[in-house]
């Protein structure tokens, strides 16, 4: 069970105001898409629930407690690009998160331990319909190949939270489809809470279980960064919830 | 006609065309050589071809009549071994200072500023300092080269953990890494690679410091013998030694080259 409540969230750079009094609750196992205009700062809530900027006002409590200010394994999160480590092969990438739970020092897991991990590296692999390429590097890998691997890298350590960061906004319109199917396949699998920011309003309407619009309410001509964006919409959608 | 960027030679014209400076830069050697000992056969300075052999077989083949010891393997031998140590001891502290400044930003605001002052010394004016503090020995000659190579180094791969996409620090700590593990996991690794660049490109002012030290305080090595012979005009010994101390710079930039991209074949030379 994650509960994510924001309270009364103000988010500021210097004098520019980015998000004015952000509220919002949302329940377990939500799918929750994230549209609005560029610069409206749906990027920097996500970044802030990422734990990488922190709130000027307000506060972030997931099931009551407040937000670590760093990151960590309880939200994982896929970017559009660059989160994949191009030293590791594809089954090494999967095996990461697992290895760096299990050993702390080394970081590396040995035996059985590691014959598990591996298992389960190669069943998510598969799930995710990379079996063909474990032994390649990313960069070697299309571009919907490395968002697949990036997101099962985040899903096999299992997180309470998932942020997606225009997952598929550099991705051919042929593949976005195939991608949706598998993030709402982790999805219901994992029964995690997921938000997703986009630019493609079809895709936000389709995903979601909740919709929610950023944008800014007040406008002052002479002072375009003296009011920030906040939610103005927040619609429940059908959503495929299994 | 194409343009000139896009003609391109063969496998075989290239092979001939980056042999032929070479062959000129010999050919007009031979050719003046010749010229000025017909004019004076007691010419020091283009000794021929048979007189540079000989003394060749002399310095490596035959025993040293004061000392006994055959004086270029000798000579080599000291002078690899300072460079060689210094080196390996440049890399442990580039790598070691280099990611830390680059992961940790107190360690990068403490001793960042301090990095970039000290890698603007310019090592040989401090060699005197050197050979104050800590004698004539090996020592002043070994610090010397890791004064001079090691803060390129430790900046270089500073520069290079920060290069690091912030996407990948991100992801390892939503994967649960801690620092230690960031560090062993997802830089370190990546900056092996860089490591290896840092060398080569160090190798250069490396030699540099090596033979500086050498000419003015030592008693073998690579240098001092060029510098030693110098008195005497001795070109049929300066000109072997600066080849064969061309051959082993290059030999050494081209066993890293290729220790890169054997050992680190994910990632291609010159691409991030």
């Amino acid at each position: 069970m994650t509960q994510v409540t924001v309270k009364r969230l103000w988010k500021e750079f210097g004098s520019q105001v980015v998000l004015e009094n952000v509220n919002l609750h949302i329940g377990d196992h939500e799918f929750v898409t994230i549209v609005g205009a560029s610069g409206c700062g749906k990027t920097t809530f996500l970044r802030m629930l990422l734990g990488v900027e922190t709130p000027t006002r307000g506060e972030f409590l997931i099931d009551g407690e407040p937000l670590p200010s760093e990151p960590g394994p309880d939200r994982g999160i896929v970017f559009q690009r660059y989160s994949l480590f191009p030293h590791l092969t594809v089954i090494k990438n999967l095996m990461l998160g697992l290895e760096l739970r299990g050993s702390p020092l080394v970081s590396r897991l040995f035996g059985a331990r590691r014959r598990r991990a591996l298992e389960r590296a190669y069943q998510l692999l598969e799930a995710v319909g990379l079996q063909g390429a474990a032994d390649k590097y990313p960069q070697q890998l299309s571009g919907g190949m490395q968002q697949r691997l990036s997101i099962a890298q985040s899903v096999i350590c299992e997180p309470k939270i998932l942020l997606l960061d225009e997952p598929f906004g550099a991705l051919d319109a042929g593949i976005t489809a195939d991608m949706h199917t598998l993030i709402l396949k982790l999805w219901n699998l994992n029964k995690m809470t997921i938000f997703m920011v986009t630019h493609d309003l079809q895709e936000s309407f389709e995903l979601g279980t909740r919709l929610l619009v950023f944008d800014k309410v007040r406008i002052d001509p002479q002072a375009p960064d003296a009011f920030g964006a906040t939610i103005t919409f927040n619609i429940p959608l059908k959503g495929r919830r299994e | 006609m194409r343009r000139l960027i896009n003609l391109e030679p063969g496998r075989a014209g290239a092979l001939l065309l980056s042999a032929m400076p070479f062959i000129i830069l010999v050919a007009a050697y031979l050719f003046y050589s010749h010229a000025r000992l017909a004019e004076n056969p007691g010419d020091k300075l283009l000794p021929a071809p048979a007189t540079i052999a000989a003394t060749v077989h002399r310095f490596a083949f035959e025993e040293d009549e004061r000392s006994g010891e055959y004086l270029l393997w000798d000579d080599t031998r000291a002078s690899l071994q300072r460079l060689l140590i210094a080196l390996a001891v440049s890399a442990l502290i580039g790598i070691t200072l280099g990611v830390a400044i680059g992961v940790l930003p107190y360690l990068r605001a403490t001793l960042a500023p301090f990095v970039a002052a000290v890698s603007l010394i310019p090592p040989l004016a401090i060699l005197p300092i050197l050979f104050i503090a800590v004698g004539l020995g090996e020592l002043a000659k070994i610090t010397l080269i890791i004064i001079g190579v090691a803060p390129v180094i430790v900046r270089d791969l500073a520069m290079r953990t920060g290069e690091l996409p912030g996407e990948q620090i991100i992801k390892a700590q939503t994967l649960g890494a801690s620092t230690w593990q960031l560090v062993v996991r997802v830089v370190l690794p990546q900056l092996w690679p860089r490591l290896v660049d840092a060398l080569r490109l160090t190798l250069g002012s490396a030699w540099l410091f090596l033979i500086a030290a050498e000419a003015i305080a030592s008693t073998e090595g690579l240098g001092y013998r060029i510098f030693l012979v110098r008195r005497y005009l001795a070109m049929d010994v300066i000109l072997p030694y600066v080849a064969w101390i061309t051959l082993l710079a290059f030999t050494m930039d081209w066993s890293l080259r290729l220790l890169r991209a054997k050992a680190f074949a994910w990632a291609k030379a010159g691409t991030s």
